[in-house]
């Protein structure tokens, strides 16, 4: 029989259906298993990029990479990184996330141990290109504007973008990727001041 | 040959272009063209799987029946998308960083389905591939053109950011009209459109003016 009337019998198309099936799923099992050593490796190395970037230099003289403690804060485990100067803790790293307009935002920051933000930094986020993505430090100096910030300055009514009455620009035309920027951060240090003890032990 | 391959470019990147004549692709067209880097980058990468996908849907269509034939390729173009995202993610991770965003989109980019259901199921492995690619720098050409004029009207800016996509040899593209804040009506959903139909008819309009001449000298060639 050749292949143009094999191809119309009934028990030819799941047969075909499965076999598609089948390759697809070997195929995405190899990619993912080929390719996952190599994504973890640049995640890390993006992970000690952007932990380094958000801590000043000279502040810490430990492999903060190394050194860290894991907290939870309601449901979710929070890994923290410290940055330690002659064994004692000077500032605390680490990643917290927000809603945002379309999916998690995913923010690190570093948080000295008065309290006060050193650092803030956009690890992931699926904004809208051209509107929301105005909180990547690549494409607007935004983001820095979280320095030197704590729960205290500006007082807490403040800790919003300007359309709540809070401090922070929000961007022309995306008010909910900032709002959710803020409430991440704010959230951030509340959770530094909750655990401080722990964190510096 | 070289003719009929002539005729597959000039359908991909003008008459028959996947957004200014088909209309397909609607969704990834409105979402990413706020600049012209955006566009440039979402052509880019749907050009790369535009390519193989009609190059694969090509090998397989004598196997393929024409009952089940829509699932397998939606199938095939998934898995084609899922490994390009993660081979890109591990291997060339700066790109990733900058393309990331647009390739799922890609998933649901009908012009892929579309044309794998037009073209490469009926054609030959080397012709789908360069239906692929004509196909893809059409689509290329119409969101950077798109995103140009949303970018330079919106915000003032030419190929913002062109640098981060291209490499830091590109930045001589970004250009800033100074003193213009920009009217966010064009980067935001109705902007799109707007600027979208004003193209088509133009189109229509340099279209029929082109007819209207040719019939013009084929009259004085008569007389």
């Amino acid at each position: 029989m050749n292949l143009e009337a094999i191809r119309e019998k009934i028990g030819y198309q799941p047969f075909l259906l499965g076999v598609f099936a089948l390759l697809a799923s070997g195929a995405l099992a190899w990619a993912s298993s080929a390719t996952g050593d190599a994504i973890a490796a640049a995640e890390a190395k993006d992970l000690r990029d952007s932990l380094s970037e958000v801590l000043p230099q000279g502040l810490a003289d430990n492999d903060f990479l190394k050194d860290t403690v894991d907290l939870k804060n309601g449901e979710k485990t929070i890994t923290i990184y410290r940055a330690r100067q002659g064994g004692v803790v000077k500032a605390a790293l680490f990643k917290v996330a927000e809603r945002g307009y379309a999916g998690d935002i995913q923010v690190l920051m570093a948080v000295d141990i008065d309290g006060k933000t050193l650092g803030v930094r956009v690890l992931k986020h699926a904004e809208t290109p051209g509107l929301g993505d105005k909180i990547e430090v690549k494409k607007d100096k935004w983001i820095k504007d979280f320095d030197g910030k704590s729960l205290g300055d500006p007082a807490p009514e403040k800790w919003g973008v300007k359309k709540d009455s809070g401090i922070f620009d929000q961007f022309a035309g995306a008010t909910i990727t900032p709002r959710a920027v803020v409430k991440a951060v704010k959230g951030g240090l509340e959770f530094f001041a909750a655990h401080k003890a722990e964190i510096t032990g | 040959m070289s003719d009929s391959y002539g005729k597959l470019m000039k359908d991909g990147l003008w008459e028959n272009n996947v957004v200014f004549a088909q209309l397909l692709a609607m969704c990834p067209t409105m979402a990413v063209t706020t600049s012209g880097t955006n566009g440039l980058g979402m052509g880019l990468a749907t050009t790369a799987v535009l390519v193989v996908s009609n190059i694969l849907v090509s090998m397989i269509r004598h196997t393929v029946s024409s009952q089940v034939r829509i699932p397998v390729f939606v199938v095939l173009i998934a898995t084609l998308v899922t490994v390009v995202d993660m081979a890109m993610n591990a291997w060339l991770h700066e790109l990733y960083k900058v393309l990331g965003l647009f390739i799922a989109l890609i998933v649901v980019n009908c012009a892929i389905l579309g044309r794998a259901e037009a073209f490469a199921v009926k054609n030959g492995v080397v012709a789908s591939a360069v239906d692929g690619l004509a196909m893809g720098l059409g689509f290329t050409g119409a969101l950077t053109f798109i995103g140009l004029i949303r970018e330079f009207l919106g915000s003032g800016t030419l190929f913002a950011q062109a640098s981060n996509l291209l490499g830091p040899s590109f930045a001589f593209l970004e250009m800033k009209l100074p003193g213009y804040g920009g009217a966010l009506l064009m980067i935001l959903p109705p902007g799109g459109f707007a600027i979208l139909g004003f193209l088509l008819a133009g189109k229509r309009v340099m279209e029929q003016r082109i007819q209207e001449r040719s019939a013009e000298k084929a009259e004085l060639a008569a007389a």
